[in-house]
C-alpha cells in the first residue's frame, strides 16, 4: 500500500509542495480534492520537500487535501484500443467509452540512436500541388504550417490526413477551440479514417498542465504503433499553444524568461518532440505535421523561430494558399529524383517565372513601364496562382506536372521558360 | 586519497544535489545509481558539503538518498588510434556499438569504450631504451590509415622519464605495455598506446604558436577569394534557419584541404547527421583515394540528446583535434551549432539561478566563447614540424538577428565573418554568404588588387540597384546600368555555387584563379552596349555560357571551347578599359 500524504505545504500556480520520503523524480501522485481527482508529477526534489505539478492546475487545491503517490511516472495504456478514441492531454476518456488500464507504457521516452535512422526515402503524396510538386512531404519528416489564426491550418492538416496514405493517424490537440475539435472528428469521421484515428485533446478550456502532456503522449503512442510496422502520422495543433503553456509556467515558477518571456529550454524542449520523427529500419514511421501560429504573422517570434530551426522545413500559410517563398521542405530532393524526370526542372523553372511575375507586380505597383515580357508574366502569375496554389486544386503529382507544362505553354514560348531542351520536346503540349 | 561517496539530497530538472562525505572537485566526474544503472554526471558547483552535478541523462527515476560514486577524473576522452571514421556522442560513446547493443533507443547509463581494444596496431619503436623523454614526446608510430599516428608519452606524465623498456616492433592492443618509463624518483611505470585527458583542458605540447598565415582552400569561390580561412584560424557562420549554414558546413566537411575532419553536429537535426553518416563512407576523397571517413571523426550529440552532454560535446570535439594537431596534421573542426552549446550553458546557468545576462545567457558566456576559440592555432612541434586546428562554428541567432549575444560575442573572437542572409538564400543564391557585411583578416588565394577591384564593382553595383528601386530602370543611365549588371555578373557566376553539380561544387584554387581572370576583364573594361536592352541581352548571353562553363570539367574539350566563345564574346564588345572603374579608383587612392 503507497503512502498517503494529507498535509500539503505550499501551493503556487500549478504547484504544490508536500513533505515525503522515498519519492522519485518524475514520479506520479494522485490529488484528490472537494472537486475529484488528479494526476501530478513530481518536478523537484529537495530534501523531503517534494514539488508536484498538478495536471488539472492549482486552483481549489486546498492544503488538506490528500496525495498519493503512485510509484511510477506518468503512463498510457498502448494497445488497438486506442483505435477511434478520443482521451484528453491525461489520456482520460473525453469519449465515454471505457478507460484503457492494459500494457501501460512511458511517455517521453529515450531519443533513437541516430546510428540507427535511415535516410528518408518515401514522398507522402497529398493531392496538393504547392506541396507534391513544390516541397514535397517525405516519410519521417518533421514539419508545421506557419501560419496566422483565421487561415484554414486546421483544413489543411485535415485535408493531408485524410489523403496522405498511412496506417494510422494520432491527432494531438492543444488549446483547441471546441469547434476545431469537432471539425476533426467529423471530417476524419466523413472520410472513414476515425477508426484508424487516436485523439488526445486538449481544448482551451482544459487546464493548462494537460496542454503539455499532448506532445509526449501523443508521441509516445506514435511510437509503439511505428515499431510494430505502422506508418503513423501525428498531427500536432497548435504548437504554439503548447509553447505559451510552458511559458505560463514557467513564468509562475519564477523562472529566468530568456526571449519574450519563454524559458531557455524552449527549443531542447520543441527539438526533443519533434526529433521523435523517423524511419525505422524494417518497421513502421512517424511523420509529423503541426501548426505554429506566429503571433503578428512574425516569423521571428520565438515559437516559429526556434521551430524553424528544429523541423526539416515549413509550409507557410498565407490568404488561404501555401506560399511558395517561405516554404520549405528540406527533405524534398531526397523523393523529387525519382517521380518523374521533368519533376526537379519544372519545379525550379515555375518558381524563378513566379519570382519575375512578382517583380513585375512590383514594378507596376511602382508605376513602372510593363515591357512586352512583364505582361506575359503578369498572365503567368495569375494562372499560376488559379491553377496551381490555389487549395481547392486537388490533383495527383503527374497531373499537376502536366498542368505545370499547360500553363506555361500558354503563356511563353520554349526558351523563354529556360528550360532544358530534351524536357522541352518530351513534355511541350502540341497546340 | 580515497574515492568519495555522497547522497542524493535534490533533484531539479538534470542538476542533481549532492550531500558529500569527503574531499571532492570542480568538474569532477561522479556516477549516479539508480535502479540498477549508473548515470555519468559532472560535478558544476560546489558549497560546503554540497555538490551540485549537472547529469548527462535523462534525471527521472532519481531519489532522495540515491548512492552517488565520485570518480576523481574530470570528465575526459579517450585518445590513441582508432578514432578516426568513428562516430560518437558528446561523451565519446561510440553511437555504431551503442546500437548494436540497445537497438534503436539511446539508453541511458551505458557507456561503451571509445576505443576498441580487439584491433592489432603495426608499432613501430622510435624512441631506444635509455632515452630521456617527458609528456608528448613520441615512442613509436602506428599506421592509422593514411596516417602515421604518434604514440606519444601520456601528457598527463608531469615528469622527465628515462625509458627503461621499449617493445620491439609488432601488432599491439591498445591495452598492451609498449613501453616502461622512469621518473625522476625512480618509478617506473607502464605505458600502453592510449591515456585518458580532460576535454576542458587544452592540450599545450607544441614549442609555440604560429600565426595563421597560410590559406585553408575550402573550393568555395567565394570563400577562398573574398573571404579566406587560414589553416589554424577560426571563422563563423552566423544565419537564419534555412539559410545553408548546414550545407556549406557539409561542403566543407568533404573539400576542404586539410589532413582531418571533425565534425561536431551539435544540438541540431540527428536526420542532417545520418546524410554524412551514411555517405561519406561512400565518398572517395580525391586527394587520398580513399574514403572520406577514413579521414573524419563525427561528434554527434543532436538536439533530443541530453543538454549536459550538448555542452560537453564541442569540447570531446576540439580535444580530439588537438590531439592529432601533436601528430603534424591539419585538422578543421566544424560545429553545427553553437548557439546550441551556447543554449546549454544558459540551461544549467537558469537551473544554478545564477546572475542572468543579456537573453538570460550566463555573464561567463563571452569569455567561454573566447576560450573555446583560442584551442584552434597553427603550432609548431618539438621536432619541428607544424599541424593546425581550424575552427569552424555556425550560429543560430534568435530571430535571424545577428545583434544577440552569441552572434556578437563569437564575432569578438573570430578571423573571419561568413555572414549568411535571408535576402540571398530565399532568392536561391547559394551559398547566401553577404558579399558585402561578410570579411575575413586572412589572406587569399588569389592577389588583393584584383579581389578589391571585384569588390568596388559588387559594392558600386549593388549601389545602383538600391537606386533602381527607386527611380526605376528608365531613371537609371547607361553606364550606371552596365555596372549594376557587371556587378550581378560577378555574383551570378562567381559569388553562387552551385553545391549540388557535380563539378561546380568544387573549384581548385588554380580554376578560381583562372576564371578570375576573365571576369576581371569583363569588369574593367568599357563594353560596346548602347542601350540597356541591349546590354542585358547581351549580359545574359555571357552569363548562361560562363554557367555552362563551371559546369564543365577543368581544361576538357567542352570547357576549352567555351572558354574560346567567352573570351570571344568579350573581344567583340571591348572598346578599352573602363573610365567609370577608373575613374572610381583614382578616386579612392587620391
Ligand atoms: N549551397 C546550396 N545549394 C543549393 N541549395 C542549398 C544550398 N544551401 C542550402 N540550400 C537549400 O536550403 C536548405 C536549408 O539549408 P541548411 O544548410 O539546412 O540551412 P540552415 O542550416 O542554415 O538551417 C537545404 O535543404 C537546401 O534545400
Ligand atoms: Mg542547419
Amino acid at each position: 500500500m503507497r503512502k498517503v500524504y494529507n498535509k500539503i505545504e505550499s501551493i503556487a500556480g500549478n504547484v504544490i509542495t508536500v513533505k515525503a520520503d522515498g519519492i522519485k523524480y518524475g514520479e506520479l501522485a494522485e490529488v484528490t480534492t472537494s472537486f475529484g481527482t488528479s494526476l501530478a508529477d513530481v518536478i523537484r526534489l529537495d530534501g523531503d520537500t517534494v514539488s508536484l505539478q498538478v495536471y488539472s492546475g492549482g486552483r481549489g487545491v486546498s492544503t488538506g487535501d490528500e496525495v498519493r503517490f503512485l510509484g511510477h511516472p506518468m503512463q498510457v495504456s498502448f494497445s488497438d484500443n486506442l483505435m477511434g478514441r478520443i482521451f484528453t492531454g491525461s489520456g482520460a476518456p473525453r469519449d465515454n467509452g471505457p478507460e484503457l488500464m492494459e500494457n501501460l507504457i512511458e511517455i517521453g521516452g529515450p531519443s533513437v540512436n541516430p546510428a540507427k535512422r535511415i535516410i528518408p526515402r518515401n514522398m507522402i503524396r497529398t493531392g496538393i500541388p504547392m506541396i507534391d510538386v513544390f516541397n514535397s512531404l517525405v516519410e519521417s519528416q518533421k514539419l508545421p504550417i506557419f501560419s496566422v489564426s483565421g487561415e484554414p491550418y486546421n483544413e489543411l492538416l485535415a485535408r493531408i490526413a485524410m489523403q496522405a496514405e498511412v496506417d494510422m493517424i494520432i491527432l494531438g490537440g492543444m488549446g483547441l477551440k471546441y469547434d476545431d475539435y469537432l471539425f476533426f472528428k467529423d471530417t476524419l469521421e466523413a472520410g472513414g479514417a476515425l477508426s484508424r484515428t487516436t485523439f488526445f485533446v486538449h481544448t482551451a478550456a482544459d487546464p493548462i498542465v494537460e496542454c503539455l502532456l499532448v506532445p509526449d503522449i501523443s508521441l509516445a503512442v506514435a511510437e509503439k504503433f511505428a515499431l510494430k510496422g505502422k506508418k503513423v502520422l501525428v498531427l500536432l495543433t497548435d504548437m504554439t499553444n503548447f509553447a505559451d503553456a510552458m511559458k505560463e509556467i514557467a513564468i509562475t515558477q519564477e523562472q529566468v524568461p530568456s526571449n519574450r518571456g519563454y524559458p531557455g529550454d524552449l527549443y531542447s524542449q520543441l527539438a526533443s518532440r519533434y526529433e521523435k520523427a523517423v524511419d525505422f529500419e524494417g518497421a513502421g514511421s512517424i511523420t509529423i505535421l503541426g501548426v505554429t501560429t506566429m503571433p503578428g504573422d512574425d516569423v521571428t517570434h520565438p515559437v516559429p523561430d526556434n521551430t524553424g530551426y528544429i523541423t526539416e522545413g515549413q509550409y507557410y500559410l498565407k490568404n488561404g494558399r501555401i506560399e511558395p517563398f517561405g516554404s520549405l521542405s528540406r527533405l524534398k530532393q531526397q523523393v523529387n529524383g525519382v517521380t518523374r524526370e521533368d519533376h526537379r526542372a519544372l519545379m525550379d523553372g515555375m518558381i524563378k517565372l513566379y519570382a519575375a511575375y512578382l517583380e513585375a507586380m512590383e514594378k507596376k505597383s511602382m508605376g513602372f513601364r510593363m515591357s512586352d515580357w512583364d505582361t506575359k508574366l503578369l498572365k503567368y502569375g495569375i494562372v499560376f496562382e488559379a491553377e496551381m496554389m490555389d487549395l481547392s486544386v486537388n490533383i495527383p503529382l503527374e497531373g499537376a506536372l502536366d498542368k505545370g507544362w499547360e500553363i506555361m505553354s500558354d503563356c511563353f514560348s520554349p526558351e523563354e521558360t529556360g528550360l532544358k531542351t530534351d524536357l522541352v520536346k518530351k513534355f511541350w503540349p502540341s497546340k | 586519497m580515497a574515492v568519495s561517496k555522497g547522497k542524493v539530497i535534490g533533484v531539479n530538472g538534470n542538476m542533481v544535489t549532492v550531500q558529500v562525505e569527503d574531499v571532492v572537485s570542480m568538474n569532477e566526474v561522479a556516477y549516479i545509481e539508480v535502479g540498477g544503472k549508473r548515470l555519468k554526471a559532472e560535478v558544476i558547483r560546489i558549497k560546503g558539503n554540497k555538490a551540485e552535478l549537472q547529469v548527462f541523462e535523462i534525471t527521472s527515476g532519481i531519489g532522495i538518498g540515491d548512492i552517488v560514486t565520485f570518480t576523481e577524473g574530470m570528465l575526459s576522452v579517450e585518445l590513441g588510434p582508432g578514432l578516426l571514421g568513428q562516430i560518437f556522442d558528446g561523451l565519446q560513446n561510440p553511437l555504431p556499438k551503442l546500437a548494436e547493443e540497445c537497438g534503436f533507443f539511446l539508453e541511458r547509463g551505458v557507456y561503451l569504450g571509445a576505443l576498441s581494444t580487439e584491433i592489432k596496431w603495426d608499432f613501430t619503436p622510435v624512441a631506444k631504451v635509455g632515452d630521456q623523454v617527458e609528456k608528448g614526446d613520441t615512442l613509436g608510430t602506428v599506421p592509422e590509415g593514411i596516417f602515421t599516428h604518434r604514440i606519444m608519452v601520456p601528457f598527463n606524465y608531469k615528469d622527465k622519464y628515462t625509458i627503461k623498456k621499449i617493445t620491439s616492433a609488432g601488432s599491439y592492443g591498445i591495452k598492451e605495455v609498449i613501453a616502461e618509463v622512469e621518473d625522476s624518483k625512480g618509478k617506473v611505470t607502464e605505458i600502453t598506446m592510449s591515456f585518458h585527458w580532460p576535454v576542458k583542458r587544452p592540450i599545450a605540447n607544441y614549442v609555440e604558436r604560429l600565426r595563421p598565415v597560410k590559406p585553408m582552400v575550402t573550393k568555395i569561390r567565394l570563400v577562398d577569394t573574398f573571404f579566406p580561412v587560414a589553416l589554424g584560424g577560426t571563422y563563423c557562420i552566423p544565419g537564419p534557419f534555412g539559410a545553408g549554414k548546414t550545407v556549406l558546413q557539409q561542403v566543407t566537411s568533404r573539400n576542404a584541404d586539410v589532413d582531418i575532419v571533425i565534425i561536431a553536429a551539435c544540438g541540431e537535426r540527428a536526420g542532417e547527421v545520418v546524410e554524412t553518416l551514411k555517405e561519406f563512407p561512400e565518398l572517395i576523397d580525391p586527394k587520398t583515394g580513399k574514403s572520406l571517413m577514413e579521414r573524419t571523426i563525427i561528434i554527434c550529440n543532436t538536439s533530443s540528446m541530453p543538454v549536459a552532454a550538448r555542452e560537453a560535446s564541442v569540447y570531446t570535439a576540439v580535444t580530439l583535434a588537438e590531439y592529432y594537431r601533436e601528430m603534424g596534421l591539419n585538422i578543421l573542426l566544424l560545429a553545427d551549432s553553437t548557439s546550441r552549446w551556447a543554449q546549454a550553458m544558459r540551461e544549467m546557468s537558469g537551473r544554478l539561478e545564477e546572475i542572468p545576462g543579456e537573453e538570460a545567457f550566463p555573464a561567463y558566456l563571452e569569455s567561454t566563447i573566447a576560450g573555446f576559440y583560442e584551442r584552434a592555432g597553427r603550432v609548431r612541434l618539438k621536432d619541428g614540424s607544424e599541424g593546425s586546428v581550424t575552427i569552424g562554428g555556425t550560429v543560430s541567432p534568435a530571430g535571424g538577428n545577428f545583434e544577440e549575444p552569441v552572434t556578437q560575442a563569437t564575432l569578438k573572437v573570430v578571423g573571419a565573418f561568413h555572414g549568411l542572409s535571408r535576402e540571398r538564400s530565399d532568392a536561391r543564391k547559394y551559398p547566401a554568404i553577404h558579399p558585402l557585411d561578410s570579411w575575413s583578416k586572412y589572406t587569399g588565394v588569389l592577389d588583393v588588387e584584383r579581389t578589391e577591384t571585384a569588390r568596388a564593382i559588387i559594392f558600386r553595383g549593388n549601389e545602383v540597384e538600391q537606386m533602381m528601386k527607386v527611380v526605376g530602370e528608365e531613371g537609371t543611365s547607361i553606364n550606371d546600368y552596365v555596372t549594376y549588371l557587371k556587378g550581378d555578373f560577378i555574383d551570378a557566376v562567381y559569388l553562387q555555387q552551385n553545391s549540388f553539380d557535380p563539378v561546380d561544387n568544387a573549384v581548385t584554387t588554380e580554376r578560381q584563379d583562372h576564371i578570375f581572370g576573365i571576369i576581371i576583364d569583363v569588369i574593367t573594361s568599357q563594353l560596346d552596349l548602347d542601350t540597356k536592352e541591349n546590354a542585358r541581352s547581351w549580359f545574359n548571353q555571357l552569363r548562361q555560357k560562363f554557367l555552362d562553363y563551371n559546369g564543365s570539367e577543368w581544361e576538357n574539350d567542352i570547357f576549352k571551347s567555351l572558354e574560346k566563345e567567352i573570351r570571344a564574346m568579350i573581344e567583340e564588345k571591348k572598346l578599352g578599359v573602363d573610365e567609370n572603374f577608373q575613374a572610381s579608383k583614382s578616386a579612392e587612392e587620391a
